[in-house]
């Protein structure tokens, strides 16, 4: 693993934007991660990490306020990880940013990681909040939008919903909560990759396309401000981004349009990498196609 | 090993206090020492007496209406920034509603999370089956990392609520509606983990926690009237578990009864069952809920027919007396 730390501390101004290819090759560097550590583990997610993959990495390179060597600095930004199972995207893109080492990557899923199959907030620096049971994580971002408000506290908080475990009732209480308590400081970012893990019962088999569904529109009618985004597309997600931070008087859900499997030809929409671990070829040729737009080449592939 | 209880004189003539008064007062009076203490209702206030807090704090005082696994995620985010809530509701809406937010994000991270569960037990003002709570303390003596406490009296409480601020672990605290004899002096000391010898005896060591302890104490009295001379030992402290105490009293006696406003499998009984198989095993009854659902009804008709007045305590040492002879 020759791949450096990212190892800067300032956070970015809107002035420090970072510039689009580089987010891209940031990109790229966490997908390749991703996969080699859930190739190794044997274990973990696969469609889900990548779908939520540019999102974070447009967070925490380019928008958090964040600092790697204090991370439980007062001030700083929360954000929640509710799609708990897709840690492995989220530690993938804290070793980037510099919270531990990169090589900490290769014991994901292993007996005494740090980097638990779901996050642990005991465990790792840079988590603030454990999740992992689906529907949770909504409601602590509105704990911490609500206890920065009491303590007049700058920060905001970012909670990333999956579009899956918005059918768990307790998101609405949070979103009602939130709407009721007027939380300008509260951004729900939701990765609508659109494929549940089984899906619905219909005639002669399964499908994975939504039930009759319209999160905008009941987000909306929750109270929320909602923008919607390429959430694979740097540019329209820190517009998304930029608009929920100047957004007052209502928390704002920033509804990302994903693909689950982004960014690997053969998993791309195919609900068979929810939780499938790639073979030693498939690994090869992810890397391979991840190659392509990755900032450093990759020696080994 | 023990010698850890000492003997507590009670007040028997102490005036019947409702605890959930004593709780709403005791939140206002921590309140001026705690400038962190919040506390978070589910649209309950005027029943659990949380109101009286809000209309001392109205600015502490956060309503998050009827979403109970809501307000447990809010509170634990709340205690991220340092912040000490307490939570209003009532204890079956807590430990079965809420109950997975409960571990996911206040147990297992240990946050610092107070956890209060009124209307506890089967004595919920004519409610019944549905706010009747009689596995609470089950459920939360399995969840590692919850300190789970049972006062028996509102002096109790307000000990137990002071040493719930001077700690930093989420605390499941058990409370009752109804107003019910203070039996502590008002100068108690209430220590976590620590058992209270209320009585001391040799026939029979009768053992209680919450404001079943009053029963027992009442059961203490019937059974000396008829030359029986038993020990009474009051737990309010499920977790941790006194289980110096509980040895000693069964070496001293030879013989328990276990009575709880709770169910039998998992709550008290369960508990001191457990410590005596492993350490000195000794005869049994356990007197609680039995294995069924309840029903709406008037205090006395509800702890008749379900077997947890002083009468029945005293029944089920009489039996384990006889059959042991």
């Amino acid at each position: 693993m020759t791949i450096r730390a990212e190892r800067e501390i300032v956070s970015q101004s809107a002035e420090d934007k970072r510039s689009i290819s580089e987010l891209t090759a940031l990109s790229a560097e966490a997908r390749q991660l991703i996969v080699r550590a859930v190739h190794r583990a044997g274990a973990g997610h696969l469609g889900g990490p990548f779908s939520a993959t540019d999102l974070l990495i447009s967070l925490y390179f380019d928008v958090l306020r964040i600092d790697p060597n204090q991370p439980d600095w007062p001030q700083r930004d929360r954000f929640i990880l509710s799609k708990g199972h897709s840690s492995i995207a989220l530690y993938a893109v804290l070793a980037m940013r510099g919270f531990f080492p990169i090589e900490e990557l290769d014991t994901f899923d292993q007996i005494d990681s740090r980097l638990q199959g779901h996050p642990d907030m005991t465990k790792l620096p840079g988590l603030d909040m454990s999740t992992g049971s689906l529907g949770q994580g909504l409601s602590p971002g509105v704990g911490m939008a609500l206890g920065a408000r009491l303590r007049n506290l700058g920060f905001r908080t970012w909670v990333m919903l999956g579009d899956g475990e918005i059918q768990e009732g307790q998101v609405w209480e949070a979103a009602f909560t939130a709407a009721r308590y007027e939380l300008d400081n509260l951004i729900a970012i939701l990765d609508f990759n659109g494929l549940p893990q089984f899906g619905w019962p219909q005639a002669g088999g399964f499908t994975r396309e939504r039930p009759i569904d319209d999160p905008a529109a009941k987000f909306r009618a929750f109270g929320w401000h909602v923008v919607e985004c390429d959430g694979h597309d740097h540019p329209s997600i820190r517009a998304a981004f930029d608009q929920a931070m100047v957004h007052s008087g209502q928390p704002t859900l920033v509804l990302a349009h994903t693909v689950k499997g982004k960014g690997v030809s053969f998993m791309e929409g195919d609900f068979n990498w929810h939780a499938k671990v790639p073979t030693d070829a498939e690994l090869q040729q992810a890397l391979s196609e991840l190659n392509g737009t990755a900032s450093r080449p990759n020696p080994e592939a | 090993m023990i010698d850890a209880t000492t003997l507590v004189s009670t007040t028997s003539t102490g005036q019947p206090v409702a605890m959930r008064e004593a709780w709403g007062q005791g939140l206002v009076d921590l309140a001026h020492q705690y400038f962190d203490l919040l506390v978070l209702d589910g649209d309950l206030a005027n029943s659990t007496r949380a109101d009286i807090f809000a209309a001392a704090y109205p600015d502490r005082f956060l309503e998050m209406g009827i979403a109970e696994q809501n307000m447990i995620g809010v509170a634990a985010g709340l205690a991220t920034v340092g912040y000490v809530p307490w939570i209003s509701t009532f204890a079956a809406f807590l430990a079965k509603r809420a109950l997975d937010q409960i571990r996911v994000v206040v147990a297992q991270p240990g946050l610092n999370v107070k956890l209060c569960g009124s209307y506890s037990g089967i004595l919920t003002s004519k409610t019944g089956k549905t706010h009747q709570a009689v596995q609470d303390l089950a459920v939360f003596r399995s969840m590692p990392g919850v300190v789970t406490i049972a006062p028996a009296d509102a002096v109790e409480l307000r000990g137990a609520m002071a040493a719930m601020m001077e700690m930093t672990e989420p605390v499941y605290l058990r409370l009752t509606r109804d107003p019910s004899p203070t039996i502590f002096p008002p100068d108690h000391h209430f220590q976590i983990g620590r058992a209270v010898l209320l009585r001391g005896g040799r026939d029979i060591g009768l053992i209680g926690t919450g404001v079943q302890t009053v029963r027992v104490l009442e059961a203490a009295e019937l059974l000396r009237a008829e030359g029986v001379d038993a020990a009474v030992l009051h737990l309010p402290t499920l977790k941790p578990l006194d289980l110096g105490a509980i040895v000693q009293v069964a070496a001293q006696t030879g013989a328990i009864v276990t009575a709880e406003d709770h169910s039998v499998l998992g709550g008290l009984g369960s508990a001191v069952a457990e410590t005596l198989a492993e350490h000195r095993p000794t005869p049994m009854r356990r007197i609680g809920w039995r294995d069924t659902y309840g029903e709406s009804g008037p205090n006395d008709a509800l702890l008749e027919k379900y077997g947890l007045t002083p009468g029945h305590i005293a029944a089920a040492a009489r039996e384990l007396l006889q059959a042991l002879r």
